[in-house]
């Protein structure tokens, strides 16, 4: 109790000073001081996969006027991520944080937005629910599984043993939808299609995803594609081994210019200008965010040497479907790979259908059990 | 693109295991080598791990500068000798614990090859070419498991040589009694922490060269998560392998094979329980132990001055 | 009265002079060396805000360190206080969720208790191992550390999943009322008291207590305690528990007051970290108060660092390794007079040096000591 009210005294002297306090409103920028806007990143910002994604996008933002940007990486989910943000308002004077890790959400961003109202703070990931959530918080995230989709088109039209591995760190929603997408898109073109997947149980352990990767080739998988944090590894494997590969997070073209098919990539510029710009315009921000290919979070890879061009010409299709909103990835029937029902017959889930970011299946033509 | 290969099943899951056991265990075996060399001078070194990242950076950087994987090797066995160098150093002053001074080398390795490791993450550096020993198989897949890097067959002669030079040479002679007993060292005349700081220079070099072995082959790409422990659990196995050299092998091709079990039944179709595939090297190794250890017979072999074993 | 003020000035000798290390250091990688002190001095200690960060960050080192400075005392190296700590976490988590939940203070206790009660079993095992079958608890504990990873990971994403938990697969969440509070006068959750207490307790039974002079003893001289009648399997076995009861506190903390479930974040290298600020801290339990604050602050002002001067992170490691170093390298000097320092600093290190500080007194003593 007391420590709460000693920093609260505290909180104020300093915001104060700083003019921070008054930052969300249009006067602070009357007074030219600039939008302080924060970056946390759960590991390096030059891992070459996903929370480089990030730093880019953050980079970008950077050039933006009015825009003074701080990051902060390697940040544990742990109370140092609640420290690592209140730092960033009380000794820089941010009025804007991006916290780009899941684990970020529940309870770390909850608790400290409760604690600084006039902060706006932006999650990616996160499923901000009207009414239970506070109104300072905002999720953000990118439908990647699109590419996914388009990506396992392009795997199942250069497969010859009609198997890919799918090399992932663990069987969360965003995980699964991902090799949903990718299985369905790949059996869309054929439908014998199967997926093989390893889990191996944390998002960044390269010794394991190149025993996974060299497991699933001599296990006659000829495409390999990953969701783990960085794809190096994976790509690198998969191109000494002669098989294909569709990246993800960002494009590794240049690491495997014969294999490198293409990839889902983030583009997280888009959903990072839409928040600066409305806390900069002393707007609310949108509390639930998203976006695919059509409002550019996300993006595909350029077509590798190896992609024959009656798929190019098939995947762009869909993909030009998608750009105009007339395509659902998640449209019955689907049976999950125990040959329950997962989506009836007739009945369809938007992208933006909620249910889909609670998934807890895979469907049928996957090989493996979460 | 080569011919697709056709499925395995169930075979592919000890084909990866003794794959994994020779492509996972060469810097287990590297590092615990040289640890043994350490460790039978009377001191210990749980720094290797910060050595063995260190040494993958450096590694990694030298072979993207040159354009040479042969130089990256001899950068990483320099940083290593440097960094044993260190350790011996200051191990020789008085009342400094040489396991604490061990971790304190982790730590500074560990955040010395992060910050300096940053533009190494992206580029792609030239990798250590393997000998195909495989050539007479027309399976791919067994080709490939066959394909090893020279750094494993020089490893498995490294235990030989070792285990032959503890006995029949002067300075492995040296090297036990100093680690035995250093007043019996002293009454030999000989000197004793020269002695020891050669040794855990070894104990440096080869503990890059693993490094250099992760990230120019195996996997083969410089990354801050590269190592998973492979460094202090090589520490490790030199107890396990009470101090002989060819037992350091032995335990190394068992961890990297135990290691490679949990992705293999994954890839054959079996994937429950993960997690508790994925802890299989170390519920091993500590049921080997188990089994094999008894008050009376444990410290068998044991250096006579080692601080972490010395009843 | 002379030792105790050398065995405070030495130490800050120390870290000054690693301070000037990572000023050349900070130089050569073409940052300005003056301003990361500024930023080092406001960013772990400079204003109350920063104290309380620090602290914050200190809070949860000070238990992981006691979970191998007590050993240590028993002449134990024990490496795996990660395990005993996610552990301790997993087993709060189920306590608190499926225990008694009606009565907070009820609920609160049980969760603390059953973490370090798991986290004691699981180093106490090490402690058995070591004396029934003869099994480096080094070793052991490294590899029980990674096998309590695999099990927290197992049934955080397996049999205790919250399907509501979504991308971060946890354990069911335990009431907010449930939750622990701050530590009065702080902006800083109750684990810092409880740290602050625990360690203040371990080193009065350490220092004042037939049982610390026991432990001592078993540390110094297995042979010798035997001979005075000590039960040395007891001992070890007891002293890793109480390492391991610290640990599994620690992670208990992390769920009753932080993550209010168990979850993948849990393994935070706290464990690891109290390894370091064991030894740094000569596994002396009231020195560990000082040695985590210090760390706590490295890693407060590093945040600084990077949003000031867009230093990467691992520059706070870097100058906490050559603290470490340096802290470590000073014991050289201790007890030395100054003029002659050069002539003993190369001297023959003595063989039989205990890994734990145990003053030569006590071995005098020990005889005369009634011990059962």
């Amino acid at each position: 109790m007391a420590g709460q009210k000693f920093d609260r005294r505290n909180f104020l002297k300093i915001a104060a000073a700083s003019g921070a306090l008054a930052a969300v409103s249009n006067s602070a920028l009357a007074q030219g001081k600039p939008l302080v806007v924060g970056f946390i990143y759960v590991g390096a910002r030059d891992d070459f996969g996903y929370n480089q994604a990030h730093a880019q996008a953050a980079a970008a933002m950077k050039k933006m006027p009015g825009i003074k940007v701080i990051e902060e990486e390697k940040v544990p989910e742990t109370i140092a991520v609640q420290k690592t943000m209140e730092a960033m308002i009380e000794q820089d004077g941010a009025s804007l944080i991006f916290a780009t890790s899941y684990g970020y959400f529940d309870p770390h961003v909850l608790k400290v937005a409760v604690k600084y109202p006039k902060v706006f703070f932006a999650h990616c990931g996160g499923l901000w629910t009207e009414g239970k959530h506070p109104k300072n918080v905002g999720s953000f995230f990118g439908y990647i599984d699109e590419c996914e989709y388009l990506s396992g088109m392009i795997a199942a039209s250069v497969s010859k043993t009609k198997k890919a591995g799918f090399i992932a760190a663990k069987p969360i929603p965003q995980v699964l939808r991902n090799i949903n997408s990718f299985t369905m898109g790949a059996q869309s073109v054929d439908p014998a299609f199967t997926t093989h997947v390893i889990f191996t149980g944390d998002w960044s352990l390269p010794v394991k995803e190149a025993e996974a990767s060299n497991s699933l080739i001599d296990q006659g998988a000829d495409v390999l594609t990953c969701h783990v944090d960085g794809p190096k590894v994976v790509v690198e494997t998969a191109e000494k081994r002669g098989v294909f590969t569709t990246g993800y997070h960002a494009s590794q073209l240049a690491l495997a210019p014969k294999g490198y098919l293409t990839g889902a990539e983030w583009d997280w510029v888009a959903p990072y200008t839409t928040l600066i710009e409305a806390v900069k315009a002393g707007k609310q921000p949108p509390n639930f965010l998203r976006g695919g290919l059509k409002e550019g979070f996300v993006k595909m890879s350029p077509y590798g040497a190896a992609v024959p061009a009656k798929a190019k010409a098939a995947a762009d299709a869909v993909k030009a479907k998608m750009v105009k909103g007339e395509f659902t990835i998640f449209k019955g029937p689907i049976k999950d790979n125990k040959g329950a029902t997962v989506v009836a017959a007739g009945a369809s889930q938007a992208q933006q259908d909620p249910v889909l970011e609670g998934m807890n299946y895979l469907v049928a033509g996957v090989v493996g059990s979460i | 693109m080569s011919a697709a290969a056709e499925s395995l099943g169930w075979l592919g899951v000890p084909l990866a295991v003794f794959a994994g056991a020779i492509r996972v265990s060469t810097p287990f075996m590297l590092v615990s080598l040289g640890e043994c060399i350490t460790e039978k001078s009377g001191r210990i070194n749980l720094g290797l791990e910060g050595i063995l990242v260190m040494g993958a950076m450096a590694a990694y950087a030298a072979s993207f500068k040159t354009g040479s994987p042969w130089f990256g090797l001899w950068a990483a066995a320099g940083v290593g000798a440097m960094f044993g160098l260190l350790h011996g150093l200051l191990c020789s002053l008085k009342r400094v614990n040489d396991i604490a001074i061990g971790i304190a080398l982790m730590l500074f390795g560990t955040g010395l090859a992060f910050f300096l490791g940053k533009p190494y993450i992206q580029p792609k550096a030239p990798n250590l070419p393997s000998i195909p020993l495989g050539f007479w198989t027309d399976n791919p897949q067994l080709a490939n498991a066959l394909d090893v890097n020279p750094l494993f067959p020089a490893g498995v002669l490294l235990a030989f040589f070792l285990h032959w030079a503890f006995r029949n040479t002067s300075w492995g002679l040296k090297l036990r009694i100093v680690g035995d007993s250093a007043d019996a060292a002293l009454a030999l005349g000989y000197k004793i922490i020269p002695v020891r700081i050669v040794a855990t220079m070894c104990g440096g070099v080869l503990a890059g060269l693993g490094g250099a072995f992760l990230s120019l082959y195996y996997p083969g790409s410089w990354n801050e998560a590269l190592s998973s422990g492979q460094g202090i659990i090589a520490v490790a196995l030199v107890i396990f392998a009470r101090w002989q050299p060819l037992r350091c092998v032995g335990a190394a091709l068992l961890f990297g094979g135990a290691g490679a079990l949990g992705p293999a039944l994954q890839a054959a179709g079996v994937s429950g329980g993960y997690h508790l595939f994925n802890a299989a090297p170390y519920v091993l190794t500590l049921l080997i132990l188990i089994v094999s250890c008894s008050p009376t017979r444990s410290l068998q072999g044991a250096p006579g001055e080692l601080s972490l074993t010395r009843s | 009265m002379n030792t105790t003020l050398e065995r405070i000035l030495v130490p800050l000798g120390a870290v000054v002079v690693s301070l000037l290390l990572f000023a050349l250091f900070v130089a050569l990688a073409g940052y300005p060396p003056l301003d990361v002190f500024a930023l080092l001095y406001k960013g772990g200690f400079g204003s109350s805000f920063s104290w309380n960060n620090s602290l914050q960050r200190a809070a949860p080192l000070i238990l992981t360190g006691l979970a191998v400075a007590i050993p240590a005392r028993a002449g134990l190296v024990i490496i795996g206080g990660e395990g005993a700590m996610v552990l301790g976490g997993l087993a709060a988590a189920i306590v608190g969720v499926w225990g008694p939940t009606h009565i907070s203070l009820v609920a609160q206790i049980a969760m603390l208790f059953s973490g370090a009660l798991i986290g004691a079993i699981w180093i106490g095992l090490c402690g058995w191992m070591r004396h029934a079958r003869g099994i480096n608890e080094t070793i052991s504990s490294l590899l029980m550390a990674y096998i309590g990873i695999a099990l927290l990971n197992h049934f955080v994403e397996g049999p205790l999943k919250d399907p509501n938990s979504l991308n971060k697969p946890s354990t069911p969440p335990i009431p907010d009322a449930n939750m622990l509070g701050l530590t009065p006068g702080f902006d800083v959750h109750m684990g810092l008291l409880i740290g602050v207490v625990v360690a203040l307790i371990a080193w009065a039974v350490l220092r004042f207590t037939t049982l610390g002079f026991s432990l001592k003893i078993v540390g110094g001289n297995p042979r010798a305690a035997q001979l005075a009648g000590l039960r040395v399997g007891r001992w070890i076995i007891g002293a890793c528990a109480a390492g391991g009861a610290a640990a599994g506190l620690s992670g208990a903390i992390e769920v009753a007051a932080v993550h209010g479930s168990a979850n993948a974040s849990l393994i935070s290298g706290y464990g690891n970290a109290g390894i370091l600020i064991a030894f740094m801290a000569r596994h002396n339990p009231l020195a560990i108060i000082p040695v985590a604050v210090l760390i706590g602050g490295i890693g407060a002002a590093g945040g600084m660092l990077q949003r000031r001067l867009d230093m990467p992170d691992a520059t706070v490691i870097v100058l906490q390794g050559m603290a470490f170093i340096a802290i470590l390298a000073s014991e050289a000097v201790m007890g030395s007079p100054w003029r002659r320092i050069a002539q003993r600093l190369w001297g023959i290190e003595p063989a039989t040096a205990p890994i734990a500080p145990a003053p030569v007194t006590v071995v005098a003593k020990s005889s005369s000591l009634e011990v059962a």
